[in-house]
């Protein structure tokens, strides 16, 4: 994991402040966060409900814009880094229309960036095989399990070569079995592309079962308390949940956690 | 079989109250007759004579159903006696009512769902326009379009441009208020969607807002081309308009025949269920082509 490429920033905040101007007055969502996220990492945020994790993805997505500090992705402000196609967006819903093929689905972003139909055709043929979709693409989603529609939407997010994959909760909607199975395809989809992630969630397994980095996160305001560099191989089998060094690391995410509520 | 079962009954029991109203309603009349003849009504008299008066208060059923089957079948289409040339008649501009309504409807949805500029300029005037009754308003309109000479220009009856504005003025509403809604039925997880891919506004609309919308455009659709039909007998009526379904009623009842007003009120319905079938139709087709379950 020295290797040069991999060490490379790809995501990088300096004191991101960001408020926003609400009814009851203004709310900080963000204090002062600093993260670099490198090459090829795969960045978990955990922390409860009001930490400002999905925030600072959609900031990073350019949905939001921070009031001070800097925020590059690709070494460009997130704004440019969208136009050129850094990064595919997975949200907690699948969010497939339900009057279009799974396979229309897939495409759609492709048709919007004016891809041909021949490209759009083959793109979208390959990603749906690379999350197991193959036979599925004239399906229409709600003929798919929730799961599947889940893989179809990251296969969406995949079409375009978008290096990085910022994902708020993808799996949070389904049941834990399901869960299981998508994490550990996600993870060999991780090996297989290279692949820069981001991923929201607030369950502490999860975070440390896939991530290289592990940033905790507490509210009110939003900011970092912790982050972990996660000592555990790229290459994890699913019982590697049970071994002492799993269970370290889980213990220091509750305890950064507690750390953060203690302030309440 | 099963769905046949409560919708005769219902109809039975409609007939059933209808017979009895009109021998209830009709009875007077057979009375005073019977006073002035110095006779006794019995009840079997009481009910073949209210059954068969010439000038009913309530016509029963098989009397209006007689009519209407004459109106429909006894002339040419082309003559001025049948209910299918009448129905024609208020059909073209129920039909053309329904078009620029519905345009002019979607359209102004489209511009409300941009702006909410144009939301708060236009939406209350909306609902104005809606408040005022259609029949104080349509004798303007059709004064208006007389003194214009719209049809004219046009090249076509002026009664027929008079009709179809009123039809439209009806049925742009429910399009209007439908249309408003279905375009802002994507939620927010949608449009962030969108946005991450760089979609242009004209993309969202096409793409997004504008298949999300369709359910709630055909409910729209159907409650609006009743609408137009209304406006269009509306527009019949002070028109002095010798044609139409609207005229047919309103010569009924002028010269006191509430048959032929009867017959015209069952033909309109009869009209009215024919065009929400085929917006059905087209509802259940598109639905289909949109990957609709049923």
């Amino acid at each position: 994991m020295t290797d040069p490429i991999t060490q490379s920033p790809v995501i990088e905040a300096k004191s991101v402040n960001l408020v926003f101007q609400t009814n009851d007055g203004p709310v900080q969502a963000l204090k002062d966060v600093n993260l670099i996220i490198n090459q090829g990492d795969f960045v978990s945020f955990i922390g409860p409900s009001g930490c400002g994790k999905t925030t600072f993805l959609r900031a990073i997505a350019a949905l939001e814009h921070p009031t001070s500090g800097t925020l590059t992705v690709n070494g460009m402000p997130p704004d440019e880094a969208r136009r050129k196609r850094a990064y595919g967006y997975v949200f907690q819903a699948a969010g497939l229309y339900p009057w279009r093929t799974i396979a229309k689905n897939i495409s759609l972003p492709l048709e919007i960036m004016g891809f041909s139909k021949e490209e759009q055709q083959t793109r979208t043929q390959r990603v749906l095989d690379l999350v197991d979709l193959g036979g599925f693409g004239q399906k229409f989603p709600w003929q798919l399990s929730g799961g599947m529609q889940q893989r179809a939407s990251i296969a969406r997010a995949l079409a375009f070569d978008a290096d990085i994959l910022l994902m708020d909760e993808p799996f949070g909607a389904l049941d834990e079995i399901v869960r299981d199975r998508l994490n550990e395809e996600l993870l060999s989809l991780w090996a297989r592309t290279g692949k820069t992630i981001g991923f929201v969630t607030h369950s502490i397994p999860e975070a440390v079962y896939l991530s290289t980095k592990i940033v905790v996160m507490s509210p009110r305001p939003g900011r970092i308390t912790d982050v972990i560099d996660s000592p555990l191989p790229r290459h994890r089998p699913l019982d590697i949940r049970d071994t002492p060094a799993f269970i370290e690391i889980a213990h220091r995410v509750r305890e950064g956690l507690r750390a953060g509520h203690a302030h309440d | 079989m099963r769905t046949a079962a409560p919708v005769l009954a219902v109809i039975g029991l409609i007939l059933v109250l209808w017979y009895g109203a009109t021998v209830w309603l009709n009875a007077a009349w057979t009375y005073d007759q019977a006073a002035r003849d110095g006779t006794e009504v019995t009840f079997a008299t009481l009910v073949s004579d209210t059954m068969a008066q010439e000038r009913p208060v309530l016509p029963p059923p098989h009397q209006v159903a007689a009519e209407l089957w004459k109106g429909l079948t006894a002339y040419a289409p082309t003559s001025k006696k049948s209910l299918v040339y009448h129905g024609l008649v208020t059909l073209t501009s129920t039909f053309w009512g329904f078009v620029f309504g519905t345009l002019l409807g979607s359209l102004m949805a489209v511009v409300i769902v941009r702006s909410r500029v144009a939301e708060m300029g236009l939406m209350p005037w909306a609902v104005i326009s809606q408040t005022i009754p259609v029949v104080a308003i349509a004798p303007m309109i059709v004064v208006l379009s007389n003194t214009l000479g719209f049809g004219e220009r046009l090249g076509v009856e002026n009664q027929l441009v008079s009709k179809t504005i009123i039809a439209a003025y009806l049925s742009y509403f429910p399009v209007l208020v439908g249309m408003v809604k279905g375009l802002r039925a994507p939620d927010q997880m949608q449009l962030d969607l969108l946005k991450t891919w760089g979609a242009s506004d004209l993309q969202t609309f096409r793409l997004l807002r504008l298949p999300s919308s369709m359910p709630y455009l055909f409910a729209s659709l159907k409650v609006g081309i009743a609408a137009s039909l209304v406006g269009a007998i509306v527009g019949e009526l002070p028109t002095g308009a010798i044609e139409g379904l609207g005229a047919r009623m309103l010569i009924g009842s002028q010269f006191g025949s509430p048959i032929v007003v009867w017959s015209a009120l069952f033909a309109a319905a009869i009209l009215a269920g024919g065009l929400i079938l085929i917006l059905r139709a087209a509802e259940t087709a598109i639905n289909k082509r949109m990957g609709g379950r049923t």
